[in-house]
């Protein structure tokens, strides 16, 4: 037996109708998307939708009402982001403060934190990135070497951050850095914390990184002697790794771990509705999302109860990104790319360029992999 | 579903497995004894009638709270025909046929019938038809899948006992998809099962100084043998609450699903877990191949993933609007 334990329930009540809310909004906006802003998906950025999303009080929903939150379930917000993601609609510019960075100061930040962050991250105002990769830190995510050392009113921040999504459009990063040296013998997971960062503040340089598509969605961020107030840590000194680690079930098991490619896949079945041929290959890429929409829905519940599943949410991650990543190929077997409608084609060309991301972002298939055979004692 | 009393049964039957059955069973009973001491262990239980009707004198149970006791029987690797005593029992309540004491089987009208030849009754369902037959009534050619169970063609040759009609409800292809939804849940207790050969022998056969465990690339291909175990399990589960939630015919999707997912994860983890027992996972000797061939056997029983892909396709093409629309109107919102 693996332990593995997965809890399925039901949907919440008010669950139909607040999907049916959802489509409503979405109806209104998706007019404006290109099938490329499709096919974007969580990486779309846009600031304006975001503010309209805010304002339905569909980002921090989870949140108590005195930051602006909607007090609402998690299973509810599941539902608004899976709405969000089946549609491809451009959510990059809240994805991030509202899945990572603004559970993380609700949770660990100072009531001043709370006060000043949360309600403009759900107004739209704040936008987040994640600050963790480095030139020579990747997947050894703990060799990272920025430094932020404590000086008189603060922090001084020096050292540099790597494929850092959206950063040139962010307002601000929550970036792992050294705060002291590891202790002698001891881990190198010791001694970091967890940092805020103004993107506009004096010495921070963005510098974006084109990709393979053409467009600059990451970017190389340096840190050269910016002073950040005392203030600027979130939680403990030193705690940072814990911190950065805690929530990974929340990050790793949501929809957006296996729908990326969804629209994709919904004018494939529009385009090859009545090819009785195509039926097996679309009814295998249909029950394979049923199954893991039903495992990230059932890892939603067991969040909502207060479990952490951890490594559950690593299992998801690897089988959904597998799946979202595997899909312009499905598609491709079953209609020749030249022969595709063009918003079908031009979804295909866009997801078969950038899928090869899905698999790294949010911990590589690799480490992925590693946490499972953790689990099953083999390491 | 109350989650206690569906783990407590599977509990109680994988206690009984313990005693009464291990390997040797799985070779007697492929070798063409039925295994005597395994099924009075197991159907001492009282669980044929587990998803009888309380009215009708069974438990009342959930195909939902059955799927972890079909779990532990196929981590045993199905020694008796419990899953087909279950599943013969709920189609006959459906039709308001008393279920007959022994051992019970069901197939669908020209499918060769799971453990035929040992049946006491076999219930023959011919579209939404129940028909319940004594042993005495039926002729045996007898055949096996590839894992040697008993899978055995039947000639009629004497009247039934009793006949029904399933309602509409269960639908006309209700014995496929009960048997989809058996073989699901006892696939992903045998993929646990063959997991766990796996792992045991990765952390103990030891090459070039070390268990092969420690190899990453033994590791990640462990670790996707996990993944689509889990896969199994969670889509059986889900199929279940399916068909507690809109009865049988309306869950032929969702059945569908989890047939596929476990088809899949048993190709794929079979051929892991042959890869890392090597040469030894091979042998009659070791137990791993009496799960890898009931997990290919399986596969074929209750609809393949040919089948169900070609079904859920034409299901998805025929639903008008988005796919996501279709996906999500199935989820069961409870009444408010």
């Amino acid at each position: 037996m693996t332990g593995l334990r997965f809890d399925l329930r039901d949907p919440p009540p008010g669950a139909a109708a607040l999907r049916a809310e959802v489509r409503a909004f979405i109806a209104e906006h998706e007019h404006r998307w290109t099938p490329e802003v499709r096919a974007r998906s969580w990486m779309g950025f846009d600031r304006d939708f975001t503010r309209a999303v805010g304002a339905r009080g569909w980002i921090g929903m989870c949140w108590p009402k005195q930051y602006g939150g909607a007090e609402r379930s998690f299973l509810e917000r599941i539902i608004v982001l899976e709405e969000m993601l089946a549609a491809g609609a451009p959510v990059g510019a809240h994805w991030i403060g509202d899945r990572q960075s603004g559970p993380l100061i609700l949770r660990l930040g100072t009531e001043a934190q709370r006060q000043k962050f949360l309600p403009k991250i759900v107004s739209g105002d704040y936008a987040f990135c994640i600050g963790l990769s480095e030139p020579d830190s990747g997947s050894d995510l703990a060799s990272l070497r920025t430094r932020a050392d404590k000086v008189d009113g603060g922090w001084k921040l020096n050292g540099r951050k790597i494929w850092t999504t959206f950063g040139h459009l962010c307002d601000w990063m929550i970036a792992l850095v050294r705060t002291s040296p590891p202790p002698e013998g001891g881990s190198k997971h010791q001694g970091l914390s967890q940092v805020l960062v103004d993107l506009k503040a004096p010495g921070v340089t963005i510098r974006p990184i084109r990709d393979l598509v053409g467009e600059e969605g990451f970017n190389e961020i340096t840190f050269d002697e910016v002073m950040l107030p005392e203030d600027a840590l979130i939680g403990q000194e030193g705690a940072g790794w814990a911190q950065a680690t805690s929530e990974l079930a929340f990050e790793r098991s949501g929809p957006d771990r296996y729908l990326s490619s969804h629209p994709l896949l919904e004018t494939g079945i529009e385009a090859l509705r009545s090819d009785a041929a195509a039926a097996p290959a679309l009814g295998r890429e249909v029950a394979r999302l049923w199954t893991l929409r039903s495992m990230s829905t059932a890892i939603a519940g067991m969040l909502q109860d207060g479990d952490d599943p951890v490594r559950q949410a690593a299992l998801v991650k690897d089988l959904g990104n597998d799946f979202e990543q595997a899909l312009p190929g499905a598609m491709r077997a079953l209609r020749d790319v030249e022969e595709m409608p063009e918003a079908m084609r031009r979804m295909h060309d866009y997801l078969t360029q950038i899928n090869p991301t899905f698999s790294l972002r949010g911990g590589t298939r690799e480490i992925m992999r590693g946490i499972i055979a953790r689990e099953l004692g083999l390491r | 579903m109350d989650n206690g009393i569906a783990a407590e049964l599977a509990e109680q039957v994988a206690r009984a497995l313990a005693d009464a059955a291990d390997v040797t069973t799985l070779r007697a009973l492929e070798g063409g004894d039925f295994p005597a001491s395994a099924w009075e262990a197991l159907s001492g239980l009282g669980l044929a009638t587990a998803l009888v009707p309380e009215a009708q004198g069974g438990a009342g149970l959930g195909f939902a709270d059955a799927v972890p006791l079909l779990e532990a029987l196929g981590h045993a690797g199905a020694p008796v025909p419990m899953a087909e005593g279950i599943g013969a029992a709920a189609l006959l309540g459906a039709a308001g046929i008393e279920a007959p004491e022994g051992v019970l089987t069901f197939a669908a009208a020209g499918a060769p019938v799971p453990w035929g030849r040992h049946a006491g009754h076999v219930v023959l369902v011919d579209g939404a038809r129940v028909a319940l037959y004594a042993a005495e009534a039926l002729r045996w050619t007898e055949g096996a899948n590839i894992a040697r169970e008993p899978r055995d063609v039947p000639a009629v040759t004497g009247a039934p006992v009793a006949e029904g009609t399933l309602p509409n409800a269960w639908g006309a292809e209700a014995a496929r998809s009960v048997a989809a939804l058996l073989r699901s849940a006892q696939m992903a207790g045998a993929l646990q099962a063959a997991l766990s050969l796996a792992v045991e022998h990765a952390n103990t056969r030891k090459q070039f100084g070390r268990p092969i465990g420690r190899f990453q690339a033994v590791q990640q291909q462990l670790a996707v043998f996990a993944a689509e175990t889990s896969a199994a399990s969670v889509a059986a589960a889900a199929a279940a609450r399916a068909a507690d939630a809109r009865g049988i015919a309306d869950a032929a999707f969702e059945i569908g699903c989890a047939k596929v997912t476990a088809g899949e994860a048993a190709a794929r983890c079979a051929a892991i877990a042959h890869q890392v027992l090597a040469a030894m996972g091979i042998t009659e000797e070791h137990a791993l191949h009496h799960f890898t061939r009931r997990l290919w056997s399986w596969r074929e029983e209750g609809g393949s993933e040919r089948f169900w892909t070609a079904r859920i396709g034409a299901t998805v093409q025929a639903a008008p609007g988005p796919l996501w629309s279709f996906l999500t109107s199935r989820d069961q919102e409870p009444a408010a």
